[in-house]
């Protein structure tokens, strides 16, 4: 059984309560739940974090320990996040396609 | 006279062991550390909202991991921690440091690095398809955010992390589809009578193996030419028994690594002397048993000068902060530096049957094609990096490095630094020390370009 080419790449396995945590990938609205960081916020709605910019690919993290680098997503107000320390927030703004509103 | 300063690098089980030693000894050591909360990545903490009990994120380690984490709350401001702070160079006697986009520097008079360690990269097709990470990188998702990698899940692998990290996500509910070991089985075997040296640990190793052995993954040793297939995301994961015959299993994501390597790059912009160990392939600096460097004022405890695991590394933070009392004229308990000393050697037998049971795979670095991705930053492939061999002479990675970018990018050779040398060695058919190693350079991780210069 082979994934669909969109679905998400993480699965929640621990569930807890907390408030919930909204945000948007590529301007599409996107939910994740306070305490996540946004490496799994993004990759719990997606299968990729960003595209690769030195090939045709998308890349989706790897070493969620800080030191690959692997994991710095574009914010919609030009910001730069190393998505595996940082955790998300209500209304950030993610870019991996380009803002599909622009 | 004012109290020396002592700065310590790393808050996990090394840095946390020495700056509780210090503290108590009546030094306010200054313990900086990039995460915000403390216990470094075998001890990682969820963040604030992701809590879960110790017990389900550490399982049987999470008497030790809840011991290491009481530190900082007990001592309170006896330690002078800073959270979220990285140090991303030293010299000349001070640390230059990132906390939250405001750069500041902390001059000392002695440092303890206890900078850790991350998971061993090679290259094998398909490794940079989203949903491949390292085990270590699986193993934080589940700890630090209860989520796994993928809906169904393989592994491969080399190390003790490879079982472990199979366990935990099959007891956390996650479908594991297979379990793959990169070494022989039979190394294992043959080094069973060192780890009997530690008993506890081999007790645990042979549980995890056989709670994995219980579940419907696919188990195998001796595995060769693991790739990835599937486009865009993972499909598959496909690998060569050692007869010869192919195997393949569905899955959406994969772990995979192949030991570990140490976290060395401020010991070497301190000026640390390094060398090569031939049991692990790769180089650290040089660490006496007592935790002295080659250089008066730095001091090394944990996995980043060389892979010991958790227990070691509290046992190295304890003992350093003895070292570094005794360097500063504080009175220092002998009983207890012996007694260090005796579980540090113990340990040191158990470590060396370990790597033994886990040789290192060198089928898999001489399988890496030419059209392979070798640096993950930048994409630049092995046949670069052959051709510079090759071509113009390069003989050693930093001369690689020169030619190619290959060490250059974001990660600054983390995650391709051992594989190159490995490749250039290959190339040259020399001695992999020969290769050389990729010199650290700051910033030792990616800072804002404005602020690293004012």
């Amino acid at each position: 059984m082979t994934a669909a080419a969109d679905a998400p790449l993480f699965h929640r396995l621990a569930s807890r309560a907390g408030p919930l945590v909204s945000f948007t990938i590529d301007g599409a609205p996107a939910t994740a739940q306070a305490g996540d960081l946004l490496m799994t916020a993004i990759l719990l709605n997606r299968p990729a974090l960003r595209r690769f910019e030195f090939g045709e690919a998308h890349r989706a993290g790897f070493c969620f320990m800080a030191a690959c680098q692997d994991c710095w997503v574009t914010l919609a107000d030009g910001g730069r996040v190393r998505a595996c320390t940082t955790l998300v927030r209500n209304g950030m703004a993610v870019l991996i396609d380009g803002d599909a509103r622009v | 006279m004012s109290d020396p300063v002592i700065a310590i690098v790393g808050a996990g089980p090394a840095g946390l062991r020495a700056a509780e030693t210090l503290a108590l000894a009546g030094l306010r050591p200054v313990l900086f550390d990039e995460a915000e909360r403390p216990g470094g990545q075998i001890y990682r903490q969820p963040p604030p909202g992701a809590e879960r009990p110790g017990a389900a994120i550490y399982g049987l380690e999470a008497g030790k991991a809840q011991a290491v984490h009481a530190i900082l709350p007990t001592l309170g401001e006896r330690i002078d921690h800073r959270a979220g702070t990285l140090v991303w160079n030293v010299f000349e006697g001070r640390l230059d440091t990132l906390r939250a986009g405001a750069f500041a520097h902390q001059p000392f008079d002695r440092l303890i690095l206890a900078t850790g360690a991350m998971d061993r990269v090679i290259p094998f097709p398909g490794w940079t398809t989203p949903g491949v990470f390292t085990l270590g990188g699986a193993q934080i998702a589940l700890k630090a955010q209860g989520v796994s990698i993928g809906r169904r899940v393989a592994f491969v692998g080399a190390g003790p992390l490879l079982p472990l990290v199979a366990h935990q996500y099959a007891k956390a509910g996650a479908e594991v589809v297979a379990v793959l070991d990169v070494t022989p089985f039979g190394a294992k075997l043959r080094s069973a009578a060192g780890m009997l040296a530690q008993p506890s640990t081999l007790a645990k190793g042979l549980y995890y193996v056989a709670r994995n052995a219980l579940g419907r993954a696919r188990r195998a040793s001796g595995v060769r030419a693991i790739r990835v297939e599937g486009e865009g995301r993972v499909a598959a994961l496909a690998w060569t028994d050692h007869k010869g015959a192919e195997h393949r299993v569905a899955c959406d994501a994969v772990g995979a690594s192949f030991g570990l390597r140490s976290e060395s790059q401020l010991a070497d912009l301190a000026g640390c002397t390094f060398a090569f160990d031939a049991l692990t392939r790769q180089w650290a600096p040089v660490r006496a048993p007592d935790g002295r460097s080659s250089r008066e004022d730095v001091f090394l405890a944990g996995d980043g000068a060389g892979i010991g695991g958790a227990d070691v590394a509290e046992l190295q933070g304890r003992r350093v902060a003895l070292t570094v009392l005794q360097d500063v004229g504080r009175p220092v308990d002998v009983a207890e530096v012996a007694r260090l000393d005796s579980a540090l050697a113990r340990q040191a037998q158990f470590r060396a049957a370990l790597e033994g049971a886990y040789p290192y795979p060198e089928h898999l670095v001489a399988a890496v094609a030419d059209d392979e991705i070798l640096c993950r930053c930048e994409g630049v492939t092995a046949g670069a990096l052959r051709d510079v061999v090759r071509h113009k002479g390069a003989a050693e990675v930093n001369r690689v490095k020169a030619f190619t970018r290959i060490g250059m990018g974001r990660c600054q050779g983390r995650v391709c630094g051992h594989a190159a040398a490995e490749l250039v060695a290959l190339e040259r058919g020399c001695p992999v020390e020969d290769a050389g190693r990729l010199r650290g350079q700051p910033p030792v991780k990616p800072i804002p370009v404005l602020g690293g210069f004012s």
